[in-house]
């Protein structure tokens, strides 16, 4: 059973080693081949030609934390109905009325951030 | 194939290299490695592929005929040979790294973006015997993969200490956060219909004929899970994250080279990652579409390739056709249309699974 997961594990590795390998392979290779040669201008970060105006860790709009908190919830939701939905037709129609007053209640949850202007981006 | 390799390379170098104890641990190891490799490869040479594809199909819609200039072998070949040319080319650039970067997180984040969108084909079925890691939790591990892909674009655009990269990845991170609920919605429902995690099992669950594949009974389904995967990968039309007239290239904007590359790898390996599990999903995989019929009715693997090559092209022909989403747009569908439509959908199908509708849940 657990030895199924091995192959998974391996990929992962490998993964994970064709990427330090291609960005070692382009640091070096990429130094040798492409005549590096550091000065300032070339060193700051890219900004249409002009030179940066301030720092680039700027504030920025709340609403992509709404975002990120509304996801952490509804991908909760989406966890919870993983296992029921694989196991709906052993559980039958007790199981299924229960996941209907769950998304019931999400649901209201959901008219409720949508009433409140939480999904709105203007 | 396998059994050569098995016989007459793995099994005489391990017995010379390894004391006879964790032989076997070797064999299975430098098998599984071997698997690996005859995966990667083939994605690879499709991603490269890909990038030739895209610039010709766009051409060709666009009335222009694509790069013709880079042959192979000193014959034209209509390109051929173009995509070797620019990887060649992109190994051979300098990777330089800005000085207001957070020199470790900014390499580490191309390694992040391409380990998860390449260690996800693990669990990908080729045919019925096919496939590298038969696990039954393999839709799950597809969903925990693909999510951590927003792991690097996020590190990348914070690490580039520049403001295009870190508004890309602000962009391009509440983007990929919204439709991945979706998109785990639409799976759900698949799961309602197949009644197993495995992947194997849900193309076994579309045995019969074209309309016994999931598409029907899950038709919303289809599209938002599709919809969503474009708009996962950053593809046109929802390219905002990089929309290259207001912010150049967003969150890679400071990388250059093999760093570019490996971004850009992820991004087509996941877009070919998609294509798979949209026919596989929902277009029976690697089953005929006409079963029953001799020789063509046949299952192969093929047909699966045949499915996801089709998806592919709708990858080209949507960025070759939409104007590119406003962000408030793209937002506005992921929340306000495609949620609750997967939710009634869900409980559709949930419906149709419990009352047994034939012909598909009796």
């Amino acid at each position: 059973m657990l030895e199924n997961y091995f192959p998974v594990l391996v990929f992962i590795l490998v993964g994970l080693a064709i990427g330090v390998v291609m960005l070692a392979l382009g640091l070096v290779l990429g130094r040798i081949m492409g005549h590096a040669r550091a000065d300032s201008e070339k060193q700051s970060p890219y900004e249409c030609g002009f030179e940066a105006f301030e720092d680039a860790r700027m504030k920025f709009d709340v609403r992509y934390y709404l975002v990120a908190i509304l996801f952490i919830i509804f991908d909760l939701e989406i966890a919870f109905l993983f296992p029921w939905a694989v196991a709906l037709e052993k559980i039958g129609m007790a199981g299924f009325w229960a996941m209907m007053i769950f998304l019931a209640v999400l649901v209201v949850g959901f008219i409720y951030e949508w009433r409140k202007g939480a999904l709105e981006w203007e | 194939m396998m059994d050569l390799l098995r016989n007459f390379i793995i099994f005489p170098v391990t017995e010379i290299l390894f004391p006879s104890s964790i032989q076997p641990y070797a064999v299975l190891t430098l098998e599984t490695l071997a698997k690996i490799i005859a995966i990667i490869i083939p994605v690879m040479i499709t991603v490269l592929y890909l990038t030739f594809a895209e610039r010709k199909v766009i051409g060709y819609i666009q009335a222009r005929i694509g790069p013709n200039r880079v042959g192979l072998f000193g014959f034209r070949l209509w390109g051929f040979g173009q995509p070797i040319a620019d990887a060649v080319k992109l190994v051979l650039k300098e990777i330089v790294i800005p000085s207001g970067a957070n020199k470790t997180l900014f390499i580490m984040a191309p390694i992040l973006s391409i380990a998860p969108s390449l260690a996800a084909w693990a669990v990908i079925p080729f045919n019925d015997v096919m496939v590298l890691a038969n696990i039954n939790a393999g839709l799950l591990y597809i969903l925990a993969l693909t999510s951590l892909s927003v792991y690097g674009i996020i590190i990348a655009g914070w690490a580039s200490n520049s403001k295009y990269a870190f508004l890309g990845a602000m962009r391009s991170a509440a983007q990929i956060v919204a439709y991945e609920i979706a998109m785990g919605f639409a799976l759900v429902g698949v799961l309602i219909a197949a009644g197993s995690l495995n992947l194997g099992d849900i193309i076994q669950a579309q045995n019969g004929s074209v309309f016994h594949w999931f598409w029907l009974p899950l038709l919303p389904l289809v599209g938002v899970y599709f919809i969503s995967g474009v708009a996962e990968t950053n593809r046109a039309p929802f390219d905002v994250a990089e929309g290259e007239s207001e912010i150049v290239a967003g969150f890679h904007v400071e990388y250059g080279g093999l760093a570019f590359s490996v971004f850009f790898l992820a991004e087509y390996a996941n877009m070919i990652l998609i294509s798979m599990l949209t026919s596989i999903m929902f277009f029976g995989g690697w089953l005929s579409p006409f079963q029953g019929i001799p020789v063509l009715g046949a299952s192969s693997m093929f047909w699966l390739f045949a499915k996801a090559s089709f998806f592919l092209f709708m990858f080209l022909w949507f960025r070759a056709t939409f104007p590119r989403y406003r962000y408030d747009q793209i937002m506005r569908l992921g929340w306000k249309v495609f949620i609750p439509i997967t939710i009634v959908w869900l409980v559709v199908a949930a419906i149709l699974v419990v009352t047994g509708i034939p012909p598909w849940f009796d």
